[in-house]
């Protein structure tokens, strides 16, 4: 059964018919082909999908795994992807950081932890390592170790103080 | 994932009749956490999907009468474990919901499906055992409501009625002096699946006059005055368990070797079995120490200072 559904996503607003057994991670991978965002587990424990999502009539953005969201659900919602941190040519201080503490490796799970880091700054700016480590539970990544990955949230809620301040 | 319809109900009575068809054709979607996964692997292949949230009330936390709490039973956990209410009250709920996967998979969760799921190891339950839940269920006949004691039958079996759900999960006033804690044990240190958990609610029932001397208060003058006790195991029998043989052990001597015993008896009453996650004879053991420890935190002296739940009245 197909569904129009009206989204906004990374600024841009759509309108799209989408199937009613598929999620919001296969709508933006395959129907909008913003592939940033990666398809992991499907079973909403890696976090690879994870996107920023504001629903109809919500004051933020929450961080969600877009593999646990049904397409049609997803109508009047805002979506901000990886894709959507760019802001005038500017990667987000938290893609920056992640460069300058080498906290990528293969990158499959990059994404899904620079949009969670980033919704975890925006409702605290100083977390404390815990509440990073708490705050990233929901994202594997087999490749570093996640020491790298919480400096670099470290550096880059560090400098949004800075540029706040 | 296999096709199916997507159905939003308008109605709460469409809703009922629209379930009525039984779980072989419909199914009824709250946060989908479980349900995404079982549709995916096949497990369940619905015709119909039936999203419960947009009814009125699902999504609202609310004062109810006299005192009570409403939370609507597709409430997230993040928007369950942040409400002030329940912050200020529940703080035992609070703690479970937090106890719950990952920041983000809370975002969708629901403390509704946590409950409908009837999982053993919901970490929502055994808070909900300790706090006295009644829960709100809407069918063809109208509402009813149901005891939480009442609503668990067995794994992934509850009293629903064909056309029934649930909508809300009422909180009665909170013990005036309470301190709960949850505790839980994964594979992990957090995120993970319970293999066991463990509710404890302690309420001191202290004379006001007592307030204003907490730091000076002995633990013998708190212990004595110990009026309301809940205990509530997860994930050691095909339902919560209450471990109301170590609730009266602990009502009648809160001593550290009365602590002891209450942790003792809770699990013995545990009937856990060997599993993917862990062996019988560990859940047994470490619903002991779980029990043990939450009820020494529970005591302990700062507790009241540390946790709100305990400086104001009911809610």
């Amino acid at each position: 059964m197909s569904h129009t559904i009206a989204l906004t996503v990374n600024g841009e607003r759509y309108r799209l018919d989408v199937a009613a057994h598929h999620t919001l991670l296969q709508v933006l991978r395959e129907q909008l082909v913003l592939t940033g965002t990666k398809n992991g587990c499907e079973a909403g424990e890696c976090g690879a999908c994870a996107v920023l999502i504001t629903w109809p009539g919500a004051e933020r953005a929450e961080p969600v795994n877009s593999c646990m969201v049904l397409a049609p659900e997803a109508d009047g919602a805002e979506i901000v992807t990886i894709e959507g941190l760019i802001h005038d040519d500017q990667l987000d201080p938290l893609q920056q950081a992640f460069l300058a503490t080498g906290a990528t490796q293969c990158g499959f799970c990059t994404p899904g932890i620079v949009v969670n880091a980033r919704a975890l700054l925006d409702r605290n700016p100083d977390p404390t390592e815990t509440e990073i480590r708490e705050a990233l539970v929901g994202n594997l990544c087999r490749c570093t170790g996640y020491i790298r990955i919480i400096e670099a949230v470290k550096m880059a809620a560090r400098v949004g103080r800075e540029v706040v301040g | 994932m296999q096709p199916f319809d997507y159905v939003v109900p308008k109605s709460h009575a469409e809703a009922s009749a629209l379930l009525v068809e039984g779980a072989g054709i419909v199914r009824p979607l709250m946060g989908g956490t479980d349900l995404l996964i079982r549709m995916r692997g096949g497990f369940v292949r619905p015709e119909r999907v039936i999203d419960l949230k947009g009814l009125p009330g699902m999504c609202d936390i609310r004062p109810g009468e006299q005192g009570w709490l409403v939370v609507g039973a597709a409430c997230t956990m993040n928007q369950v474990a942040l409400h002030p209410l329940v912050q200020q009250h529940y703080d035992l709920l609070a703690q479970a919901c937090n106890a719950v996967a990952s920041y983000q998979l809370r975002n969708r969760a629901t403390v509704g499906g946590n409950i409908c799921n009837a999982s053993p190891a919901a970490d929502t339950a055994p808070a909900l055992y300790c706090l006295d839940a009644l829960l709100e269920i809407c069918g063809p006949g109208g509402a009813r409501r149901a005891p939480i004691a009442e609503f668990f039958l067995g794994p992934g079996k509850t009293a629903l009625r064909p056309g029934e759900f649930l909508t809300a999960i009422h909180l009665p006033p909170a013990p005036t002096d309470a301190c709960g804690v949850f505790s839980k044990l994964g594979r992990t240190k957090i995120g993970d699946i319970s293999m066991v958990s463990a509710a404890v609610l302690v309420d001191y029932g202290l004379p006001i006059a007592d307030f204003g001397f907490t730091e000076t208060r002995t633990s013998h003058t708190r212990q004595s005055t110990i009026r309301h006790v809940r205990i509530t195991l997860g994930a050691v029998g095909p339902t919560p368990l209450r471990a109301t043989e170590a609730e009266a052990a602990l009502a009648l001597d809160p001593s550290p070797e009365g602590v002891k015993r209450a942790a003792d008896l809770a699990a013995a009453a545990a009937r856990p079995i060997d599993d993917i996650r862990a062996s019988a004879a560990y859940r047994r053991a470490m619903v002991a120490v779980l029990v043990r420890r939450g009820i020494e935190a529970a005591l302990a002296p700062s507790s009241s200072v540390l946790r709100p739940a305990s400086a104001g009245g009911a809610a």
